[in-house]
């Protein structure tokens, strides 16, 4: 009976056991409460600021469970947060960060919230401009590739960045190429305030691969083994020397566009009030719940996890120390002593 | 010791550190098969091969962030603009992300790369092939950049520029490319970045300068000496950032007068802040108005040669402007 049930999951086929899509989604639990935590203490006026991932989980860590720790390479966005988890990133990491403490392995306090980034999780630092990370993604691909090492670099933004020229620009060198990159669009259908029909001509982010020479493919974001499937094949063709995939996730926003936005200024009352139903975490539950897979008492049981562990993070990062004035000219360039 | 023209000395360099290296790469557009508009890469794509010497697309911006990203992943990238003038679509990616990576990663990224950029007029190349917009990337905290005038600088300052922890914006006058030859040491001969140098030494009047400056101000300095009894110090500045404040004051406190001279524009040019240090801190050694020869305030060199001409600067007006500043 239960093994009946599994197979619906259809998750076997893809070659993730049930331990691993119950790993996905206490992470996609993990990645929220980290998130929702931050909310919290940006209205407590601990944070300045908070661009929140909420609705983007599943996509997230569906398409970054293929990549390799240590040995592939990521350039997030800003709603990276689940992203980064994958890549290593601890949740004391991302609040440190955001309370800008002075050993943030982001930016040591520099760079406003949500600018992840870590040299030893293989995370390219990123800026605010949007799209410059894609860039860097191909570059990190061309090196791999100039240098014959089997390394996949994979890099995210959304579809508003995706008109962004540097990312046509990318997208082009590493179609000639065949570079080993990922490419992935978040679309949750809003560039802050402004629609999909007044972004992206053509409506798809995923039919402009075309024109690139490599495949674009459109994937419910709200699944997170339908973003996996998409995501290992992606890494297979990378590695295979086929070149680069386009992924475009097709994601739900659920917050305001960031903590200093307030989105019913430009959506409907009707579809703020809907976005509950597209939360990717109770959809993924049920459908794990329904094959058998998770238990009420487990969720509790995660659900309890995760709190703990947000609350440990929260305080082991708020008493981390403030960044030093003194060391504010510093690296600037490399000094003396610097590998 | 070999002589060679600047040309010559920059592929020389480049040839020896892709030797040296084999994390030391090249793009940019043309540079593979053709060796570049100017040959600066002549023979290095048939020598290392289509990856290591690399074609790219027509995309400055491509150019300058995959070489970040490369250099992220451990390689020591050299991109070549075809032209100076062409750098904008890759302004963002400098400015943005290059420039401040080290900084906002607190030290966790640096980018060891190299932007070489064949810049400055004269040769006939009117607005969109003539500029010599270093002043955008002097005014830009955390790139270094670097202007030679010989062909020893070119080689020994390229060497240092891919060993460089940090990017280099390379400024190559391109009306040097081919003007003399001149001796170059043999081996590996590096230039350190930073380090200022007294073309002809003098006691009347400084005369700072870089890239093809140096060789009009050498000029300008001859015909002062011998029709006007003046000894002007020429200082070829050599890197604009960092610069050497040290050999600028040094040579202001020697002889009391600072002409400052480039061919690009006056306002806000990089003349401003070389005056502005001497204002500052060699006030006291002043014997004159720390004076300024620069291009027009024009948009760009225009193209009949009447035009260009008056638009650049040559050994004469470098002579007119130091003997109002001597006899001052």
């Amino acid at each position: 009976m239960a093994n009946t049930k599994v197979a619906e999951l259809g998750h076997k086929a893809l070659g993730l056991t049930d331990a691993d899509v119950l790993a996905m989604y206490r992470q996609m639990l993990l990645a929220r409460a980290v998130d929702e935590r931050m909310w919290l203490m940006q209205r407590a006026g601990k944070i300045a600021f908070i661009i929140s991932g909420q609705g983007h989980e599943a996509a997230q860590i569906g398409i970054t469970w293929p990549m390799r720790p240590n040995q592939d390479w990521m350039a997030p966005y800003y709603r990276s947060i689940a992203s980064a988890i994958t890549f290593g990133m601890t949740p004391e990491d991302i609040v440190t960060a955001h309370l800008a403490k002075g050993d943030d392995v982001s930016s040591g306090g520099r760079q406003m919230p949500g600018h992840y980034g870590a040299a030893r999780y293989h995370i390219v630092s990123l800026s605010s401009p949007v799209g410059t990370q894609v860039l860097h993604a191909v570059g990190i691909a061309m090196g791999a590739w100039v240098k014959g090492e089997d390394v996949v670099a994979i890099t995210s933004f959304g579809e508003g960045t995706s008109n962004q020229g540097e990312v046509h620009e990318a997208m082009n060198f590493a179609g000639v190429h065949k570079l080993p990159v990922i490419f992935v669009c978040e679309n949750n259908g809003w560039a802050i305030s402004v629609p999909l029909d007044q972004q992206v001509g053509g409506l798809s982010v995923a039919a402009r691969a075309q024109g690139y020479g490599f495949p674009g493919v459109t994937v419910d974001g709200g699944d997170p083994l339908a973003c996996y499937a998409a995501a290992k094949e992606a890494h297979k063709r990378a590695r295979r020397g086929e070149g680069p995939t386009l992924i475009e996730a097709v994601v739900f926003r659920l917050t305001s566009h960031s903590s200093d936005d307030d989105q019913r200024r430009y959506r409907d009352s009707g579809e703020v009030e809907d976005l509950k139903q597209h939360d990717p975490i109770p959809l993924f539950a049920g459908r794990l719940m329904a094959v058998g897979l998770l238990t009420a008492e487990l969720d509790e049981q995660y659900r309890a996890e995760v709190k703990a562990e947000i609350n440990e993070a929260s305080k082991r990062a708020e008493a981390r120390p403030e960044p030093d004035v003194a060391a504010a000219e510093r690296w600037v360039y490399a000094e003396e002593g610097d590998g | 010791m070999a002589e060679l023209n600047i040309l010559e000395a920059i592929r020389a360099a480049m040839d020896e550190e892709l030797e040296r290296d084999p994390n030391v790469m090249i793009l940019g557009e043309d540079v593979g098969k053709k060796g570049g508009v100017f040959g600066a890469t002549d023979g290095l794509w048939a020598k290392y091969g289509g990856k290591r010497v690399l074609d790219t697309p027509l995309t400055e911006g491509m150019i300058a962030g995959a070489a970040a990203g490369a250099a992220i992943y451990g390689l020591r990238p050299i991109a070549e603009m075809q032209f100076a003038d062409f750098v904008y679509p890759a302004f963002n990616q400098i400015v943005s992300e290059i420039s401040r990576m080290r900084y906002r990663s607190n030290n966790a990224f640096g980018l060891p790369m190299v932007i070489r950029m064949p810049y400055g007029g004269g040769v006939h190349g009117a607005l969109y092939h003539s500029q010599s917009n270093e002043a955008y990337f002097t005014s830009t905290v955390g790139l270094k950049v670097v202007a030679p005038g010989t062909p020893a600088d070119a080689k020994g300052l390229l060497k240092a520029s891919v060993r460089d922890p940090d990017p280099v914006m390379f400024f190559e006058h391109k009306k040097t490319y081919r003007l003399f030859k001149a001796e170059v040491p043999d081996g590996d001969h590096v230039v350190p970045i930073g380090v200022a140098e007294v073309a002809r030494p003098g006691r009347h009047l400084s005369i700072f300068c870089y890239g093809y400056m140096r060789f009009c101000a050498l000029e300008a300095a001859e015909t002062l000496a011998r029709e006007d009894g003046v000894e002007a110090e020429v200082v070829d500045l050599r890197t604009l950032r960092p610069l050497d404040t040290a050999a600028v004051l040094t040579s202001v406190a020697k002889t009391g007068k600072a002409l400052v001279v480039h061919e690009a524009n006056r306002f806000g040019g990089f003349g401003a802040e070389v005056a502005a240090i001497i204002a500052e801190q060699g006030f006291e050694h002043l014997d004159g108005p720390v004076t300024r020869l620069a291009g027009p305030e024009v948009p760009g060199v225009p193209f009949h040669h009447n035009l260009e001409d008056w638009f650049m600067l040559s050994p004469a007006k470098i002579v007119e402007a130091a003997r109002t500043l001597a006899s001052y």
